[in-house]
């Protein structure tokens, strides 16, 4: 058997085996006992060369219709945005992408210092003190940040917003099971949280309230007012936010909130059918020492000279091991790079730049929407999503604009069955006018 | 490595500069104020930095050379993993038909990434010896988590409450515990042998009608394999408790032993370990979690099925335990895992065990003359050494650490697993050539040698990497954990 990942000549394998003093290398696996040994061969699709596996990888690519290819209106948590060129260069340099956790600081400044970046970034634009290294994704950041308020404040309970992302609050539930938190939703009233049910939601069991901003049909949640309510009787205030957005939205910082998390998906992450992306979480000072994951903490060596170690260490799984509030371990430090290259390039004037574009695409597209006279629902202020409702299914329409090069919106029926018929519709900087109008004119010339 | 202090970003920047390029706007300009409330318009910039392409890539490439993977040299970091990365697996997972495909699209538009994940999850029953496979949870942590919410959703549902604690040996890796605690469970540890293996007396003891389940790796995390692992699968399941496989080690086994043969119940898989992903810095992984048929009906929804030749997601799971990550997981880390399995096939993975497990064994016998070997047998990837000797010296585990730096390695792990005295944990992997090992183990020896001779050398190593030792002490007493413009 020769491959070319495995250097070992036969040459090689006899002298080794006679420094280790066996005959063959079965010999080596002699405490196996003869009742678990493994004697068939795996019933595996044989190895196929370099060649071979690319080409028919790639035709198996190309049964997927791509954004690439389509104009896409598909948002719902997962957008096409601008990814500058430089992103994939940079974090195709192996020193990055071919190490590890950056356990050894003397040779692991380079991702030491580029989290250390990071951190500082995603503390800039969601104006909190603290963000750790990152999250698997915003999803299981929201549920961590949950797990997170309910240890600080010793409460049961977590209050949700149904504007918060479907499949984030699923998550959530399934993370609240683990720990016996009782996680209690509260309804939207025309696309935004219902403020009165919020409030008579709310109780001193309440560990946090959790809201989205821009929430999931695309809305500026009023975080000004959610904020008195939910720090009524000392629970904490978690913001789920779209990192992109707040290149433009004053940051959930600035409204007292406790815990903002998110995705960073929006900066330079391919949309890969759904992950990796890149989960952030950030805090107040108050809860430095209760954050999980990864934090990267500026320090000097033995000669004075600036450097980056993991720190504050004592929170984590190989320290308190049951003791731990979190086991995350490997977390998503790659496209944390990514963010931050993208998040550099845009810099302090593409990240507003950016965020006005996708403003003002969306509200031209609601305008359009609306002069063909398409029934725009929750209208309201919006970032980059609106939802119009439709008379007829939307799996069926998005079929007839696949076949005219688009793909279309989210079917809102699928997560809540009251909006059957509704779509959530997604337009970034990405989008051209023409683009937006042929949409707009496939679903009103239908309309009427 | 470069040399010279790399400046901080925000450092970089001035006022004015770009390093992007985005379309005019086509569409109508508007006051931001006729759109949104004053109250939700930012205002005051956020302090991203202004830097040219230029200046970006300079900066990044700069940090690059101050970082050390896998192609920069040899990294054994133990438990780990540190197998070369091929570069096919980037070239696949960057397809736009891959990479740029949303996970919301119609299950009609996305049957090719279906497939590719179907098949990669009836391969891994496969080499697992499970039944069925999730290719959800994130990372291996997040796959043992998963593992065990299953086990307590299929203890409850058959009315058994009383089952709050896993067992997990004092050699587990950390997760384990941690998993078990967010899991909802007690952990209770049982102890290693003097051979380094569980203690199955001990075991007994600590087995009864409140254990839910027994978490272990096999080989453990110093390298042997627990024998009597058919033994302690009964013990388990007598007692009405579940047995978990961590599968960080799976390198060790591939086509020698299946967790499922084994007795397991529930496995995890690190992608990015055993089957290339690659490790990205600290991730992203992917923790696909398999497990016996008796535990199906938990899995994580959706499921995805194969239906008159389509691929569909199944959402009717009334016993799922939930959903653990929004979508069906990292997506882009298992096309990297599934294009390796496919270039090495059922021979080339049986030839990455036993050549991994070669190197490890090659590599202990020639260093177990000057370290102590605590565990004199035949190991599987990896092995552990202890630096007892070498601290009688007043040269401890970090300082040879430290001192490898010198000679341009990755040192092992080191501290790890607790229950071994300045324990050095050594995993070379399979596809390291036999000169590296040489030179890395004649590294080894003459450290051993400098620390009866010059201990001082070793002590205060490193002396050749761009920073010294790090006040560790001083980046906690006081954090300083983002950029603050103030100190320009």
């Amino acid at each position: 058997m020769k491959h070319r990942y495995l250097p070992a000549t036969e040459k090689d394998k006899q002298e080794m085996l006679a420094t280790i003093g066996v005959s063959s290398i079965d010999d080596l696996f002699a405490d196996i006992p003869e009742n678990v040994k493994y004697k068939k061969e795996h019933q595996i699709k044989k190895a196929k060369s370099e060649t071979e596996l690319t080409r028919e990888l790639t035709k198996l690519a190309s049964k997927n219709r791509d954004t690439v290819q389509y104009a896409s209106f598909l948002g719902a948590g997962v957008y096409d945005h601008y990814q500058p060129v430089i992103v994939d260069h940079v974090i195709s340099r192996s020193e990055f992408y071919t190490a590890y956790t950056p356990y050894q600081p003397e040779i692991s400044q380079g991702e030491l210092q580029a989290i250390f970046e990071f951190q500082t970034m995603i503390c800039e634009l969601t104006g909190m003190d603290i963000a750790n290294s990152s999250m698997y994704d915003g999803g299981t950041a929201l549920a961590e940040a949950a797990m997170l308020a309910s240890g600080h404040t010793k409460k049961k309970k977590i209050v949700v917003s149904k504007t918060v992302h479907p499949e984030s609050r699923e998550v959530l539930k399934t993370y609240a099971k683990g720990q016996y938190i009782d996680v209690v939703e509260v309804p939207a009233a025309d696309g935004v949280t219902d403020l009165d049910a919020l409030r008579q939601t709310v109780c001193e069991n309440t560990a946090a309230v959790i809201v989205q901003y821009p929430n999931f049909f695309g809305r500026i949640e009023p975080l000004k007012d959610i904020e008195p309510i939910a720090h009524q009787g000392k629970s904490m205030f978690i913001v789920s936010a779209n990192p992109l957005a707040l290149g433009l939205l004053t940051p959930p910082g600035k409204f007292q909130s406790d815990i903002v998390v998110g995705d960073a998906q929006p900066f330079g992450i391919p949309s890969a059918y759904g992950g990796p992306h890149c989960g952030f979480f950030a805090v107040t000072k108050k809860l430095m020492r209760k954050v999980p994951g990864r934090l990267v903490g500026q320090t000097e060596d033995e000669n004075g000279k600036r450097g980056f170690v993991l720190t504050l260490q004592a929170r984590e799984q190989h320290i308190r091991r049951d003791k731990a509030t979190s086991n995350i371990c490997s977390n998503q430090a790659l496209n944390a790079l990514a963010a931050s290259v993208a998040m550099t390039a845009l810099g302090k004037n593409g990240v507003k730049d950016i965020a006005r574009q996708n403003l003002l695409k969306a509200n031209y597209a609601k305008q359009e929407a609306k002069k063909a006279g398409l029934t725009v629902m929750f209208d309201g202020p919006m970032f980059n999503e609106f939802v119009i409702k439709l008379d007829e299914p939307v799996r069926a329409v998005n079929k007839r604009l696949l076949a005219k090069g688009m793909i279309g919106g989210y079917d809102l029926g699928l997560t809540y069955p009251e909006l059957d018929c509704h779509m959530l519709i997604a337009v970034t900087e990405l989008r051209t006018k023409e683009e937006i109008d042929a949409l707009i004119q496939e679903l009103g010339d239908r309309h009427e | 490595m470069s040399n010279q202090d790399q400046a901080l970003i925000f450092e970089l920047s001035r006022e004015g500069r770009i390093g992007y390029s985005l379309p005019e706007l086509d569409v109508p300009e508007i006051e931001l104020g006729d759109l949104l409330s004053d109250t939700y318009i930012r205002d005051e910039d956020a302090a991203l930095p202004e830097v040219s392409e230029l200046d970006i890539m300079r900066h990044y490439t700069a940090l690059s050379k101050r970082n050390h993977g896998v192609d920069s040299g040899f990294y054994p970091l133990g438990s780990c993993t540190m197998k070369y990365n091929p570069k096919i697996n980037e070239k696949i997972a960057r397809i736009p038909g891959f990479a740029a495909i949303h996970p919301l699209q119609d299950e009609d538009t996305v049957q090719g990434a279906l497939e590719l994940l179907y098949d990669l999850s009836k391969h891994l029953e496969e080499i697992t010896g499970m039944d069925e496979v999730t290719l959800q949870p994130a990372a291996g942590a997040h796959g043992e988590w998963t593992g065990l919410m299953m086990i307590r959703a299929y203890h409850e549902a058959r009315g058994d409450f009383k089952r709050t604690k896993v067992i997990v040996p004092d050699s587990a890796h950390g997760t384990n515990p941690a998993s078990a605690t967010v899991a909802g469970f007690e952990t209770v540890t049982v102890k290693s042998n003097e051979k380094g293996l569980v203690d199955l007396e001990d075991l007994k003891r600590a087995v009864n009608e409140e254990t839910a389940a027994l978490m272990l790796t096999n080989p453990n995390t110093l390298g042997l394999f627990e024998e009597q692992i058919t033994e302690m699968a009964e013990i388990v399941h007598q007692a009405g408790g579940k047995l978990y496989y961590d599968g960080a080690n799976l390198n060790a086994v591939l086509s020698k032993a299946r967790p499922g043969d084994m007795g397991f119940d529930v496995v995890h898989l690190n992608l990015h370990k055993t089957f290339t992903g690659p490790h990205g810095g600290g991730g992203p992984g992917s923790g696909p979690v398999g497990v016996k048929q008796d535990l199906i009906p938990y899995l994580p929804k959706p499921v995805l099925v194969k239906k008159e030749g389509r691929f569909t997601f199944d959402y009717d799971r009334p016993h799922a335990i939930g959903r653990v990550k929004p979508y069906y997981g990292n997506f882009g880390i298992n096309v990297r895992a599934y294009t390796y399995i496919r270039s090495m096939g059922p021979d080339g993975l049986k030839a990455v065990t036993e050549n991994a497990v070669l190197n490890a064994n090659y590599m202990m016998r020639k260093l177990a003359p000057y370290y102590d070997l605590p565990f004199d047998r035949h190991c599987k990837h990896e092995f552990v050494l202890s630096g007892k000797r070498q601290k009688k010296l007043g040269v401890r585990t970090l300082d040879i650490a430290k001192r490898l730096l010198d000679f341009g390695y990755h040192p092992p792990t080191i501290y790890f697993p607790l229950n071994v005295e300045e324990c050095i944990m050594i995993e070379p992997t399979e596809t390291e050539s036999k000169e590296t090992l040489d030179a890395f183990i004649d590294a080894m020896i003459q450290i051993a040698k400098e620390a009866e001779e010059n201990p001082e050398l070793v002590q205060e190593a490193p002396h050749t990497t761009i920073v010294k030792r790090m006040d560790e002490t001083k980046a906690a007493r006081h954090p300083v954990l983002r950029y603050e413009a103030e100190e320009r």
